[in-house]
């Protein structure tokens, strides 16, 4: 069975189709995406859908592994773009992909692309990643959550009071300057994205702006997998207050 | 002139690789040629599969379980293979290295394939892999491996019986299934991958000194420790 996975036959994919919705969203840390995922998942709960969420390296089989292999940064990419698909593939056969025969929605904290492009700056080849991945379940919707290089350190930088090693990419050596290093690597990033948007079919959203913001433009694009229509709420007269310095507010508004 | 690069891999070590069922007797003969080379002035460096560290704790954890699925079981030989690479093999391999491999991703190929998973897939995750010098598969019927395990007491695991598969509830059953599966896809890479069949159903010796015959032509102009302290 190859129709529902990008072209590599899954061993053992369930007899029973998979009926579930496989949502994706995407974005770099301090595009807003972990919030967003929060709000959609509220969303359709609501709405009354049964969602299962699903993240990178939270399966049990290797990310212990991971983690020791960070701490000594030792491993060769191919090593570790294998480690991940690993991981990955945990969770695809063992949560995802039940969730999905039965029926649930899946909301996934990002996905194959991340860990593509991941492995892609690190030396792999485009061709090598995309293969790798054959056997991932194609999503319903990949939501892109793109947002400036600025905008994305002003939130790392509200939020950690510092940038993070490895968003900043400092295991490529790109520049021994952690913000220097920050902006190169998110350059690199971007340009595995671009060609993936095209390859996969992302839907870009702006996420420069505020949580509620984005979130109407989500619901926009979920609506229809459900074959509903999403009206926005009436806005209200006030204008929500400005995010300050670029650092992400819940708008108290209403 | 020293170090004449391979023409397989561009590397100036040469790769020399055995491949073949469980208790054909490749590591036997694996050994003993490791030990001819050596004697014969060579740089010899040794590897076995699965004798990296990084994950086998966590295939042993899994097995345990029964939490691996044919996917994550590929790709996790696949991580510990890629590390035995890095680290083993293709060190030696750039200083010049005669590297004879105790299996290779043949192995993987084959098992992979028995498992379910997609052939050309598997070929693709293990393409940072080149091409071997030369692949020596020891071919020997089912029931032979399956006298010699029965007779050396070991005990038969459970992935390499293929009880994961559900082929049969009898071990013995599901063994030499499994390994039949095995068998048959060795033997179709052999004529895909060009491998130097080797009859393994005779004599340690007789196997040995086929061995060393066929690498001779390969070894004419590999440099020697001796020679190549005379050189520089």
């Amino acid at each position: 069975m190859t129709d529902r996975t990008y072209g590599t036959r899954l061993p053992r994919m369930p007899e029973e189709a998979l009926v579930g919705k496989l949502i994706v969203v995407e974005g770099a840390d301090g595009s807003g995406r972990t919030t967003e995922v929060t709000m959609l998942r509220e969303w359709l709960e609501v709405e009354g859908h049964a969602v299962v969420d699903t993240g990178l390296r939270r399966s049990d089989l290797v990310s212990e592994e991971i983690d020791r292999a960070k701490q000594g940064h030792t491993l060769a990419s191919t090593t570790m773009a294998l480690l991940y698909a690993a991981d990955f593939a945990d969770q695809l056969e063992n949560k995802i992909v039940p969730a999905l025969a039965a029926g649930s929605t899946v909301l996934a904290d990002r996905y194959i692309y991340t860990l593509m492009a991941r492995a892609i700056v690190r030396g792999a080849s485009r061709e090598y990643a995309r293969h790798l991945y054959g056997f991932a379940v194609r999503p319903d919707l990949i939501i892109f959550l793109r947002a400036r290089p600025e905008i994305l350190l002003h939130r790392s930088i509200g939020k950690y009071g510092s940038l993070d090693y490895w968003e900043s990419g400092m295991d490529l050596c790109l520049s021994r300057d952690l913000f220097e290093s920050f902006f190169l690597y998110q350059d690199l990033l971007s340009k595995e994205f671009d060609w993936m948007a095209t390859e996969y079919g992302f839907e870009y959203v702006d996420a420069n702006r505020m949580p509620e913001q984005v979130h109407q433009d989500v619901q926009r694009l979920v609506a229809p997998l459900y074959g509903a229509r999403f009206v926005a709420p009436r806005r209200s007269p006030r204008r929500p207050p400005r995010a300050v310095s670029g650092v992400p507010r819940r708008a108290a508004s209403a | 002139m020293p170090d004449t690069p391979s023409p397989n891999h561009g590397f100036p070590g040469r790769l020399l690789v055995f491949e073949g069922l469980d208790g054909s007797g490749k590591s036997t003969q694996a050994d003993l040629l490791g030990k001819w080379l050596q004697s014969k002035g060579y740089r010899v460096f040794f590897t076995e599969w699965n004798s990296s560290e990084l994950v086998s704790s966590t295939i042993r954890r899994g097995k345990k379980k029964g939490l691996l699925t044919p996917t994550t079981f590929s790709l996790l030989h696949a991580v510990d293979f890629a590390d035995r690479f890095e680290r083993k093999i293709l060190p030696p391999l750039r200083a010049g290295y005669l590297v004879v491999c105790d299996r290779y991703a043949y192995t993987a190929f084959v098992r992979d394939a028995a498992r379910g998973c997609d052939p050309d897939w598997v070929r693709t995750i293990y393409s940072f892999a080149p091409r071997p010098d030369r692949v020596f598969y020891f071919r020997v019927p089912v029931a032979v491996t399956l006298r010699r395990k029965l007779a050396s007491r070991l005990k038969m695991n459970y992935y390499e019986a293929g009880m994961d598969l559900e082929l049969s509830d009898d071990l013995v059953e599901s063994y030499t299934r499994f390994q039949g599966r095995l068998k048959r896809e060795y033997e179709r890479l052999s004529t895909v991958d060009g491998f130097r069949v080797v009859d393994a159903t005779r004599s340690v010796e007789a196997i040995q000194a086929e061995l060393r015959a066929d690498l001779k032509p390969l070894l004419v102009k590999f440099p020697t420790v001796e020679r190549l302290t005379h050189d520089r």
